[in-house]
């Protein structure tokens, strides 16, 4: 109950920001910016592979959507980060929250409020990028991913953790050095995915050991691995093959049970918050 | 009725820095009391651990008998941080909305016209924030404090930022909550305000209670200042019992008497000789 009203008032607060004017201006120059591109990819390219056993639509699409699936994991991540950042320390510096906390209302209620407040602007905002992306590249490239859900899904349980990674930061961390830290964070998970990658392909196996070490470490980057991964899950072949050698390399389809350790590890972030915040003092 | 606010050797720390070195105090229903002591000295640490934001590092306090910082504790209290800030896009009614719903106050439309009213913001109910002067915010604030009945309220130096007419409205508003039997501790190291309104005076000074009580406990004679003929002096070690005497003798020796006033030393004078040096 207090949490949601706490929610709503954290989320008013970002409409009034002009954060949302923001993100929906550069959000539709990136969509047309992907629709363009999209196009002139599917009228400039055929008959690249030179192989006829290459399903060149399926590498096309493939590839081309998987960069598009890196923007929106990108962008809802940005947008996570900014709507948290200075959550804790950052409104105790500016005097806003010590009328709050001094209220009746647990400490926890606070914290839940504004995770929910980040993750309904965020989770939302990824689903609905998604969606216009995958429509532009149905009608453009006239390919569509193996599995359709599973990305969506991947990305918007990443941004989850993001947000509370981020909120988990403002306990201690002034604004602008959470922010880097946690775009830091985000970078390093990219980089061990990306050395995981190469391991992979050219069998590594201390790049491999790493890429599974950083899939526990930092679930959010196994699932946008794993939402890559699911493009063409059911793809087989030379195709495949092919593919794996492209700009996004082999992604991987990470550990069985990522989705679960994925959500106790947004758990065990969101305890931390709390347990920190609880001993806070402001 | 238990007290409105019992602390028990009171101890913070953070990390090596002692805010707070044990301290008593007590603050009864309804009573008035100014919490006094120069910068540092803990004044606002110790108000904090009561509204339960700052986690004591030992010892006891207790808001109408409940531990500071419980539920019902934090129920109990009204609190005007000494920096705070609402959000600048919410009006002064929609701020009392907000904390009426936190404190879950059945006060409703009423609640909020008459804290409106005590603090002089009715014409500005529906000012938001933003446009708001430092006084108006400041008095925003008190009546913020005020939503949900609050047993005791604790105001942190609630008139630093205000101009003499704004320190005055604060004034008349601290005055006019004695018909309320709202207990009240004010911060402040602002002296004369302090004396002109509260019951009892606590000194800290370094975490430590160097004194309380009650304005004419803490001060002191310094005796008796006659106007003669001869001109002004000031008697010292003379109390009110032996004017008469001292009257007659002046008369006897053949002065002309004009006046005589018994003199206290001033709050001040009490504050800076019990705080010593790092008053100045
Ligand atoms: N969050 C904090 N971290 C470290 N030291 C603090 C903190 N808050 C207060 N202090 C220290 O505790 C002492 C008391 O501070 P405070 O209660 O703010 O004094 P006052 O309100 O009387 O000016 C000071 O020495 C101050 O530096
Ligand atoms: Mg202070």
């Amino acid at each position: 109950m207090n949490a949601a009203l706490v929610a709503v008032y954290a989320f008013r607060e970002t409409l009034r920001r002009r954060v949302f004017l923001a993100v929906l201006v550069l959000t539709t120059a990136f969509v047309a910016l992907y629709w363009l591109g999209a196009r002139f990819v599917f009228s400039k390219t055929s008959g690249f592979s030179g192989n006829p056993v290459v399903d060149e639509n399926v590498v096309r699409g493939a590839s081309v959507f998987g960069l598009a699936l890196f923007a929106t994991y990108f962008l809802g991540c940005v947008l996570a980060i900014f709507l948290t950042l200075g959550a804790i320390r950052g409104e105790a510096e500016r005097g806003l929250l010590q009328p709050l906390v001094a209220r009746p209302v647990g400490r926890s209620s606070l914290i839940g409020g504004r995770l929910l407040a980040a993750v309904l602007v965020c989770v939302p905002y990824v689903v609905v990028v998604y969606a216009i992306v995958l429509a532009i590249t149905r009608h453009t490239l006239h390919w569509a991913p193996d599995r359709q859900l599973e990305p969506m899904l991947a990305l918007m349980l990443a941004v989850t953790i993001i947000a509370a990674l981020s909120l988990l930061g403002s306990v201690f961390l002034a604004p602008i050095a959470n922010g880097i830290t946690v775009f830091m964070l985000l970078g390093i998970g990219m980089v061990a995915g990306l050395l995981g990658q190469i391991g992979v392909v050219m069998k590594i196996h201390s790049l491999e050991r790493i890429a599974e070490a950083s899939s526990w470490i930092a679930p959010f980057e196994a699932l946008y691995q794993r939402s890559l991964f699911a493009l063409t899950a059911e793809t087989s072949g030379v195709t495949k093959t092919v593919l794996s050698l492209g700009p996004f390399g082999g992604p991987q389809a990470g550990p069985s049970q990522l989705w679960l350790w994925s959500l106790g590890y947004l758990a065990l972030v969101t305890a931390a918050v709390l347990a920190a915040f609880a001993r806070l003092d402001l | 009725m238990p007290p409105a606010l019992t602390t028990r050797a009171l101890v913070k720390r953070y990390g090596r820095t002692t805010a707070l070195a044990g301290v008593d105090l007590e603050i009864a229903p309804g009573e008035l009391v100014g919490l006094l002591g120069p910068n540092g000295a803990g004044k606002s640490t110790l108000t904090k651990i009561v509204c339960g934001i700052v986690r004591s590092s030992g010892g006891e306090a207790k808001v109408c008998g409940a531990r500071a910082g419980s539920r019902s504790a934090r129920a109990a209290i009204g609190y005007l941080a000494e920096l705070f800030r609402f959000p600048d896009w919410l009006s002064a009614e929609e701020v009392l909305v907000l904390h009426q719903r936190l404190a879950s106050s059945r006060g409703g439309a009423d609640e909020r016209r008459d804290l409106l009213g005590l603090v002089g913001l009715t014409d500005a109910r529906r000012v938001r924030v933003s446009a708001m002067s430092k006084g108006m915010q400041q008095r925003l604030g008190v009546a913020q404090a005020l939503v949900g009945r609050p047993r005791l309220l604790l105001l942190d130096e609630p008139t630093s930022a205000l101009d003499p007419a704004g320190r005055r409205t604060v004034r008349e508003l601290l005055e006019r909550l004695r018909e309320r039997e709202i207990a009240v501790l004010l911060n402040s190291h602002l002296l004369s305000e302090v004396e002109l309104v509260c019951d009892r005076v606590a000194i800290l000074s370094h975490g430590r209670l160097v004194a309380a009580g009650a304005m004419n406990e803490l001060t002191r004679s310094r005796g008796l200042e006659v106007e003669t003929s001869a001109g002004v002096r000031l008697i010292e070690d003379v109390g009110r019992a032996q004017v008469p005497q001292l009257v007659r003798e002046l008369v006897a020796a053949g002065e002309d008497v004009f006046s005589v006033r018994l003199v206290r030393s001033t709050l001040e004078e009490a504050f800076l000789e019990l705080t010593g040096s790092d008053a100045a």
